[in-house]
């Protein structure tokens, strides 16, 4: 039983990563009907600068998330300029396909300038002590993650429902150009969703690498391929669904690792996309939309 | 007429192929051509086969599937275990091989097929990684080590499937079954408006593309000594998806000079994996930006023969309401 509740603490704190991923791709899902495949790549770089900004600038470890999720703003807005702007009124294939090729350009960029090899998150930095809860220990790694990431949904939450910026975004993901006829700056509101977006994989990357420690340039591929099944699974374009999905996906995964499958970790989130695409592919969250002919 | 002209066309090439090929085993058998271009080859054709019947899936029938390597590893894995355990013969194995990737491509393709776009390309990607998964936690078939393989691949059973392939894949489209699945790519409501069973093409499409792949898979299996898991991973599938792209998706000859120009500049490149992907990305995004048809566009190499004649129906006006 209390290894249970232990599985499941583990299952949260995964979880919760997944989701900070999956509110990326959901938002800029919600918002040009892109996979953006580079995502789970600026995941990875956000841990990068994490890691450097910890090892090489002597920073702590809230100035170097800071840092990181800043660079990944601007990382995620550079991507979406160069990118995928110009193919905005291109077919949906050449807009998935340039996103694959970007991703595959940060991977092997990243590649190409640092090495292939792994970096190791120096131990000792997280502020927090593990804490026991009848029986059951929390890591304080855990716990870093878990206010790391409510804080940070809540803040989504605060810019989507209560700001300008954030309404801007909504009215662009119903209709843009009804958007653009009330006098919205398409182009603006969509550079901030990528912003925000990249600043959590990039949050996201830094709590991922102190969690697991280990950092490498393909690290971004399978978490970002998960967070995005996470976000199918809440219902793509669902800010709540994403958060849902994430954590929903990590207690699983914990869970098959518990009962002794840990080799088929990776093939149950896709088995849970498969299923979940085929018997209800609005997601958890969503609504049915009927196709207008 | 018109495609009688075509047809003739295709035909010629056909012939020219086999001749060269003759050409080119004379060549292996005396020894001129060293083992390095041997192995060139033998890639090539492999990708050959991939690219055509990944283009049988997305060009011609307009569903993005991105787990192409799925159906490679089937074929490869049960082609080595028909060769290796079973000790039958070749041939054998590569039907087999095929086949058991066809019967995978219907158990997927069925339900999955119901969904479009971008989630039809996300549960084929779902798709590619479960089967590397299963492979890899399989212990029969050596699990994360892999399975070695003896070397049974050789030239005329090569050119022979991707000759067979070709003219399948070819007759397939200029049949009525492929003239319904250029129907579904091009609007899939109109089509079913128009009394096609949208479902049945699209899984047979998946299937027939499923089982070359399979072939190739047996081809791959016996060329390369050893197959693991961790070669047919989602990258694998993305190498074939840019075969495809990059020669246009609505040409099947863009597919073939896609899969020899591409095998080739990656041969020569292997000794720098990373500035190969550096290249292949920069391409890739560099050609959806400034030329999102691909090198061939929707011409075919046949057409090449007649200048200056329109050579098929379908879109004259070079619009490209492709896929998605």
């Amino acid at each position: 039983m209390e290894q249970l509740i232990q599985q499941l603490v583990n299952g949260i704190s995964l979880g919760s990563i997944y989701a900070l991923i999956a509110l990326g791709y959901t938002m800029v899902y919600g918002i040009v009907k892109l996979i953006n495949f580079a995502h789970g790549d600026v995941f990875m770089v956000g841990a990068f600068i994490g890691f450097y900004s910890i090892t090489i600038l002597d920073l702590g470890i809230f100035p170097a998330l800071l840092i990181s999720m800043a660079a990944c703003a601007l990382f995620g807005v550079l991507i979406e300029r160069i990118a995928y702007k110009p193919l905005r009124n291109a077919t949906r294939i050449a807009a998935l396909i340039t996103a694959i090729g970007v991703s595959l350009f940060i991977e092997y960029g990243t590649i190409y300038i640092r090495g292939a090899q792994p970096e190791a998150y120096p131990n000792g930095i997280v502020p927090l002590k593990s804490i026991e809860i009848l029986g059951v220990k929390i890591s304080g790694q855990s716990l870093l993650i878990l206010a790391v990431s409510i804080f940070l949904m809540i803040l989504l939450q605060f810019i989507v429902y209560k700001t300008k910026i954030g309404k801007a975004m909504r009215a662009v993901s119903h209709d843009q150009d009804a958007a653009k006829l009330m006098g919205i700056n398409v182009n603006n509101t969509i550079s901030a969703t990528f912003a925000i977006g990249s600043a959590l994989a990039g949050a996201a990357g830094v709590v991922f690498g102190i969690y697991y420690t280990k950092i490498e340039p393909l690290m971004g591929i399978i978490p970002g391929l998960k967070a995005f099944v996470a976000a199918v699974l809440g219902g793509i374009g669902i800010i709540p669904g994403a958060m849902a999905g994430g954590l929903l996906l990590g207690v699983i995964e914990a869970l098959v690792s518990a009962a002794g499958f840990s080799l088929w970790r990776d093939g149950v989130a896709f088995v849970v996309l498969i299923l979940i695409l085929i018997f209800r592919p609005a997601g958890l969250f969503g609504k049915n939309v009927r196709e207008k002919v | 007429m018109k495609l009688g002209k075509h047809v003739k066309g295709f035909w010629l090439s056909i012939v020219l192929a086999v001749i060269f090929s003759i050409i080119i085993q004379f060549l292996i058998s005396g020894g001129t051509l060293n083992s390095f271009y041997v192995n060139t080859l033998f890639s090539i054709g492999i990708n050959i086969i991939l690219a055509v019947s990944l283009h049988l899936i997305i060009g011609i029938t307009g569903q993005f599937s991105i787990g192409h390597a799925g159906f490679l590893a089937i074929g490869a894995y049960i082609s080595a275990i028909i060769t290796m355990k079973l000790t039958l013969p070749f041939p054998v194995a590569l039907l087999a091989g095929g086949a058991s990737a066809a019967v995978a491509g219907l158990i997927i393709g069925i339900p999955t097929l119901r969904l479009r776009g971008d989630y039809l390309a996300i549960a084929t990607l779902g798709f590619g990684e479960i089967m590397r998964i299963v492979f890899l936690n399989i212990d029969y078939v050596g699990g994360a080590s892999g399975m070695t393989v003896t070397h049974l691949t050789t030239w005329p059973w090569l050119i022979s499937c991707v000759l067979i392939t070709i003219i399948v894949i070819v007759n397939f489209t200029n049949s009525t079954h492929g003239r319904a699945c250029l129907a579904i790519r091009e609007n899939e409501i109109a089509a079913d408006a128009m009394g096609i069973n949208t479902t049945y093409y699209k899984v047979m499409a998946f299937v027939i593309g499923a089982f070359f792949a399979g072939v190739a898979g047996g081809l791959h299996a016996h060329n390369f000594y050893i197959i693991q898991p961790a070669n047919f991973g989602f990258l694998k599938s993305f190498d074939i998806l840019i075969l495809v792209v990059i020669g246009g998706l609505e040409s099947m000859s863009g597919s073939v000079i896609a899969a020899i120009l591409l095998t080739i500049i990656s041969t020569f490149l292997s000794n720098y994996p990373e500035v190969r992907m550096v290249i292949y990305s920069l391409v890739l995004i560099v050609m959806m930006l400034f030329r999102p048809q691909g090198l061939m566009g929707t011409k075919e190499f046949t057409s090449f023969f007649k200048v200056g004649k329109s050579t098929k129906g379908g879109s004259q006006d070079g619009s490209k309401h492709t896929v998605a």
